[in-house]
C-alpha cells in the first residue's frame, strides 16, 4: 500500500443519505475476477442512461468532477454489502477521501485497507461543506492525515477522528497481512490451546 | 466475583489471540465461508505472496451468487459468470479447500448450508465475504461479513484485526399474532432505528418473542442485522438451538456433544450484564411489515400510509425520501396495500429455508397466483430442495402457477439473469430494496413469505390476514 500523503482537492458533492454499495457499484459488475477496471462502473446506474450514455445531470459527468479526489456524501455512506469493489471503484476513479457524517462499518474497514480515507465530520461542518461546494464547484479542501485536519474552503480547520493504528498504517503504507503474519507464534499457541470443534474436510 | 458479561463479550474474550498496545485485537476465526464473488482477488493475493491457506479444515466454499437457477445440466450462458465459477473450483483445488460447487448435492446459499451442515455452532466466530454472514449469529456465534482484503487475511492467517463493537440489546417480548412473522420483527426494528441505527454495534436479540422462534426464524431475524447497520446479530443458544444442531453432519457426537452442550449453556449473557444501547419491540403490536422505499429502513405496517417528504425538516432527508418515492413511482400519504405488482420472489438467505417454503406453500395450496404476476420460488440449498420435494411442495407451487427453481441467491442480488425489468414491481422475501438491486430500474417491496404469497395470489400488495 502506498503511504497516504497530504493533498488539496476539489470536491464532488452527492447530497444523498444512505448511499449503498449497490449504487457505488451495482452487483452485476461483480462477476469479474479482477480488482482493476472498476472505475468505469462507479455509480454506473446514476452515471449512465439506459443506452449507456453519460447522464449530463449526474455530478461525476460534470467538468468540475474531473480530477477531484474528495467525495462529499450524505449520512451513512457505504451501507449494504461487504463488496470491496466499492472502495476499489472509488479509488480507481481517483478518490482518496470520502467525507460524511457517518460510514457503514464494513465499508469503512474496506476503505482503510485501500488507502481511501473515510472522514467523519459533525453535521454543521457537513452542511457548511455542501453549501461551499454548491456555491463554488471549484472550491477546494485540504486534508492532512498526520494532523487529522480538514481545511474547509472558508479556511476553517476541522479535526477529524481516526484511530492511531489505522493512521499509522495509512501514513506508513503498512501491509496489514504482513503485520498479522508477524504474530504467527501467537496464532499457533492459540490453535494449540483451542482444538477446533469442526473439520470441513471430513 | 467477576463482572457480568454479555454473550458478545464472552465470544470476544474467548477469541482474542493477541493484542498489541495501540493496535486492534487479533481475533481467531473458527469458520470461514467462501463463495465465488468475493474470493478470486483474495486467492490471487495469496499467490502473489506465495502463501498457503492456513486452515483449510476451517474453510468451506460454495457457489451461490452468480449461478443460474435453471437446469444445472445445461452449460452456463453467461461466460463471465462461468469463468468466475470455474475460478472458484480451481482456487479451492489449488489451496486444498472443500468446495460444494455447482454440481455438489450439498450446494446452496452460503448462509443456508453453514447451519444446515452443522458447521455453524454456538460460541464460534464465523466470517464470510458477504454482509449477510450475520445470519449465523442465530446460533450464538459472532458472525460478520468481511471484505476481500479480509478474506485474504483469514485465508492466510485464520485471524482478523478487529475492534469490539458496542453491545445493542433488542428486546422483543410478547406473542406474534397470526399473519405476523420473524421477517416482520426485523423489518419493524430497522424501520424504527433506521438503516444506520446499529452502526458500530452488534445486536443481541432477546425476549419471549425471540425465544419462541424456531432456528430458521431466528436466522431470518439475525440475517438482516446488517440492514440495521449492525455488523452482526446474536441470539443466545438454548434448547431450540441444540435440538436443531443435534445429528447434523458436522455437529459434535457422543461425549463431544455433551462437552459442547456444557460450553454452550454458559454462553448466554449473564444476569446484570450491561448493554451500551437498547431498544424494545412489542411483538403483540406488530403487524405485517413492508418496505416502500429504496433502503430497508423505509418500511411501514402494511396498512399504514407512506410518509410524505413534507414531513421532514432536514433538506437532505427530505430530498432522500423524495428521490426514493420518485424511483419507486409512489406517492407519500397513501398505504401500499392494493398496489399492483409484476413479480414475486420467494427465496434468498433471508427466507429460502424449508420453513419459509412450507409457510408460502400453506397459503398457495389449492389457490392460483394472479396470471399477471410471475412468481419465482428458489430454495436455499440442494438439501432444502430435497426436503421440499419429499413434502410435495414443488407440486403445490407449480399447481398454483409458480416457477420452482434451482438453489442460489437468484433475484435477491440479480447477478445471474434472474431479474426485474425496468419499472417492474416485486414483492420479495429478500433483504435489500436498494435502487436496481433486483435489476436495473426494478422496484422492490420487501416482505415476509406470507405477505409475498398473499400478494402473488391477488396480484397486488396484500395484507395476508385478509386471506387467512
Amino acid at each position: 500500500m502506498k503511504p497516504f500523503t497530504n493533498f488539496e482537492s476539489r470536491v464532488v458533492a452527492l447530497p444523498i443519505n444512505n448511499i449503498d454499495t449497490d449504487q457505488i457499484i451495482p452487483a452485476r459488475f461483480l462477476k469479474t475476477t479482477s480488482k482493476v477496471g472498476l472505475d468505469k462502473q462507479l455509480f454506473n446506474d446514476w452515471r449512465y442512461d439506459a443506452a449507456g450514455k453519460p447522464n449530463p445531470d449526474f455530478v461525476l459527468n460534470k467538468a468540475e468532477a474531473k480530477g477531484a479526489q474528495v467525495l462529499l456524501a450524505g449520512d451513512n455512506f457505504g451501507c449494504g454489502s461487504s463488496r470491496e469493489h466499492a472502495p476499489w471503484a472509488l479509488t480507481q476513479f481517483g478518490f482518496r477521501a470520502v467525507i460524511s457524517t457517518s460510514f457503514a462499518d464494513i465499508f469503512r474497514q474496506n476503505s482503510l485497507k485501500n488507502s481511501l480515507l473515510p472522514i467523519v465530520v459533525p453535521a454543521d461542518v457537513h452542511a457548511e461543506l455542501f453549501e461551499a461546494v454548491s456555491s463554488n464547484p471549484n472550491a477546494t479542501v485540504k486534508i492532512d492525515l498526520a494532523a487529522q485536519t480538514l481545511t474547509t474552503p472558508a479556511g476553517r480547520s476541522v479535526e477529524f477522528p481516526v484511530d492511531e493504528f489505522s493512521k499509522h498504517c495509512l501514513l506508513q503504507g503498512v501491509d496489514e497481512l504482513g503485520y498479522i503474519l508477524g504474530q504467527s507464534a501467537e496464532i499457533a499457541a492459540y490453535e494449540r490451546a483451542h482444538p477446533a470443534p469442526i473439520n470441513t474436510l471430513v | 466475583m467477576s463482572m457480568p458479561r454479555t454473550i458478545l463479550q464472552k465470544l470476544w474474550d474467548s477469541h482474542v489471540v493477541h493484542q498489541q498496545a495501540g493496535a486492534p485485537a487479533l481475533l481467531f476465526i473458527d469458520l470461514h465461508l467462501v463463495h465465488e464473488v468475493t474470493s478470486p482477488q483474495a486467492f490471487d493475493g495469496l499467490r502473489e505472496r506465495g502463501l498457503k491457506v492456513r486452515r483449510p479444515d476451517l474453510t468451506i466454499a460454495t457457489a451461490d451468487h452468480s449461478i443460474p437457477t435453471t437446469d444445472r445440466s445445461l452449460p452456463i450462458i453467461d461466460t463471465i459468470a462461468a469463468k468466475q465459477l470455474d475460478q472458484l473450483e480451481t482456487n479451492c483445488a489449488e489451496f486444498g479447500i472443500r468446495c460444494l460447487g455447482i454440481h455438489s448435492d450439498k450446494q446452496g446459499i452460503v448462509h443456508v448450508i453453514g447451519p444446515e451442515l452443522g458447521l455453524t455452532q454456538p460460541g464460534m466466530t464465523v466470517v464470510c465475504g458477504d454482509s449477510h454472514t450475520a445470519t449465523h449469529g442465530a446460533f450464538g456465534a459472532l458472525a460478520f461479513g468481511i471484505g476481500t482484503s479480509e478474506v485474504e487475511q483469514v485465508l492466510a492467517s485464520q485471524c482478523l484485526l478487529q475492534r469490539k463493537s458496542k453491545s445493542f440489546q433488542v428486546r422483543v417480548d410478547g406473542k406474534l399474532r397470526p399473519g405476523v412473522s420473524a421477517k416482520d420483527i426485523i423489518l419493524a426494528l430497522i424501520a424504527k432505528i433506521g438503516i444506520g441505527g446499529g452502526t458500530g454495534s452488534v445486536f443481541e436479540f432477546s425476549g419471549s418473542a425471540i425465544r419462541s422462534l424456531s432456528m430458521e426464524e431466528r436466522m431470518t431475524v439475525c440475517n438482516m442485522s446488517i440492514e440495521g447497520g449492525a455488523r452482526a446479530g446474536l441470539i443466545a443458544p438454548d434448547d431450540t438451538t441444540f435440538e436443531y444442531l443435534s445429528g447434523r453432519p458436522h455437529a459434535p457426537k457422543g461425549a463431544a456433544w455433551d462437552a459442547a452442550l456444557a460450553r454452550w449453556r454458559a454462553l448466554p449473557s449473564d444476569e446484570g450484564a450491561v448493554y451500551e444501547k437498547s431498544v424494545t419491540i412489542d411483538a403483540d403490536a406488530l403487524e405485517p411489515m413492508i418496505t416502500y422505499g429504496t433502503n430497508p429502513g423505509m418500511g411501514v405496517s402494511i396498512n399504514a400510509p407512506l410518509p410524505s417528504p413534507a414531513q421532514f425538516a432536514d433538506p437532505i432527508q427530505r430530498e432522500s425520501i423524495e428521490k426514493a418515492l420518485r424511483y419507486m413511482g409512489l406517492e407519500g400519504g397513501k398505504p401500499l396495500a392494493g398496489h399492483p405488482i409484476d413479480v414475486v420472489f420467494i427465496g434468498s438467505c433471508t427466507n429460502s429455508r424449508i420453513t419459509d417454503l412450507r409457510t408460502a406453500a400453506s397459503l398457495l395450496k389449492g389457490r392460483k397466483v394472479n396470471p399477471k404476476v410471475k412468481v419465482m420460488v428458489v430454495p436455499g440449498s440442494q438439501e432444502v430442495k430435497r426436503q421440499a420435494i419429499a413434502e410435495g411442495l414443488p407440486e403445490i407451487f407449480r399447481e398454483a402457477g409458480c416457477d420452482w427453481r434451482e438453489p442460489g441467491c437468484s433475484m435477491c442480488i440479480a447477478m445471474n439473469g434472474d431479474q426485474l425489468s425496468p419499472g417492474e414491481y416485486s414483492v420479495s422475501t429478500s433483504n435489500r430494496n436498494f435502487e436496481g438491486r433486483q435489476g436495473k430500474g426494478g422496484r422492490t417491496f420487501l416482505a415476509s413469505p406470507l405477505t409475498a404469497a398473499a400478494s402473488a395470489i391477488t396480484g397486488v400488495v396484500t395484507d395476508v390476514r385478509t386471506l387467512l
